[in-house]
């Protein structure tokens, strides 16, 4: 299992295709993705990388947080997340990831926080169909009916759909497909939606429900080995 | 320039379409790519504009309504779609609006819309 990445949404918008399909994608940028610290068997019993993006300004972060970016001698970051990897997939401290993490036409799992939709009746949180129109039905049109029996059981059962908060509450969505990705820029487009706001912050994974395809770098995608690749080449037209 | 709207101008640019200045009233044609097995061709699709939605940018689009054998047609092309081979306009019309829905209520002469001859391209 490696890691997954942390990312920002920008935005939505198309893509025209060679053969006239247009496809909606959705934007992600990773912003200075580095890998702030492991987590690591011997000492925290389960194995892990933290990831951290985004910028923090230095002082309205915590000095206890500052110690921790020193330690991994990193920006302080805007927002860490940790993913649970296999031990072979630990990534080393400082690293870069690159968006070149996720191959083209590759499904993924992402996660976020979605749009809050503040108190919702539960036509809209759940689905109801409401009452009818006509026939007697006064001031209720829209209200949930019945949420019950009688006197047995005399209550209203624990997890009964009602009325109340919605979104707003980590959301996942499977089985995206990446249609591009521009390492230069650290952008991932993805078909569809994806959970959350522009600006709001989102995890992409590997899909669980999907086969991994072959040739996805192993344990990441990194900007330190992409940048050694060019050097190396180089090099060795300027001996021949 | 957001994110956004740079990564459409790059888009935008690398489709390399050449669209002419139109606007609703105008008469125009379109030659769309049909695939017909492994075969493509052009097909012609000639009519009034009768609105143009969301503007110049990657997301926009247009409508156009022919009648044919009585029956009104109307299309929705997107502007920058690859299927589309061409974009000539063959007459300028001279209307008042934005969107010419008021047409689809209208027949023959009280449907027809005039030349605009004092067209002047717009300054590039």
């Amino acid at each position: 299992m490696r890691s997954g990445i942390l990312a920002k949404k920008i935005g939505m918008t198309r893509l025209f295709m060679e053969d006239g399909k247009q496809i909606p994608v959705t934007v992600l940028q990773m912003d200075g993705l580095q890998v702030v610290t492991q987590k690591t068997n011997e000492r925290d019993g389960y194995t892990a990388v933290q990831l951290g993006a985004g910028t923090a300004k230095v002082k309205r972060v915590s000095k206890a947080m500052r110690g921790h970016f020193a330690a991994a001698k990193v920006e302080p970051k805007r927002k860490l997340v940790e993913f649970r990897v296999t031990e072979d997939n630990l990534i080393a401290i400082g690293e870069e990831l690159s968006a070149e993490h996720f191959l083209d036409g590759q499904m993924v799992d992402v996660s976020g926080t979605s749009i809050g939709k503040g108190f919702q009746g539960a036509m809209k949180r759940h689905n109801f169909g409401g009452l009818r129109a006509t026939h007697g039905v006064s001031v209720s049109h829209r209200s949930h009916g019945s949420t019950g029996q009688c006197q047995d059981p005399g209550k209203v059962f624990k997890g009964k759909k009602m009325a109340g908060h919605m979104g707003a509450a980590r959301v996942t969505t499977q089985n995206l497909q990446v249609v591009k990705t521009d390492a230069d820029r650290g952008l991932i487009m993805i078909k569809g939606a994806v959970p959350g706001s522009k600006g709001g912050w989102v995890t992409v994974k590997d899909a669980v429900k999907k086969k991994l395809p072959d040739g996805v770098p192993f344990p990441a995608a990194l900007k330190s080995a992409a940048a050694a690749a060019p050097a190396e080449a180089p090099a060795e037209g300027g001996e021949a | 320039m957001n994110l956004i709207a740079q990564l459409e101008a790059e888009q935008i640019a690398a489709l390399g379409k050449d669209i002419p200045d139109f606007k609703a009233g105008d008469t125009i044609r379109v030659g769309f790519k049909v695939t017909e097995g492994t075969r493509t061709r052009v097909q012609n699709y000639e009519g009034v504009c009768i609105a143009r939605n969301n503007g110049k940018g990657i997301a926009g689009s247009f409508t156009v309504r022919k009648i044919s054998f009585g029956e009104g047609v109307e299309r929705v092309f997107p502007l920058f779609s690859t299927n589309i081979d061409e974009i000539t306009v063959v007459r300028r019309g001279r209307v008042r609006r934005a969107k010419l829905y008021y047409l689809r209520a209208r027949r023959g002469k009280s449907a027809r819309i005039s030349e605009d001859t004092n067209y002047k391209a717009p300054k590039a």
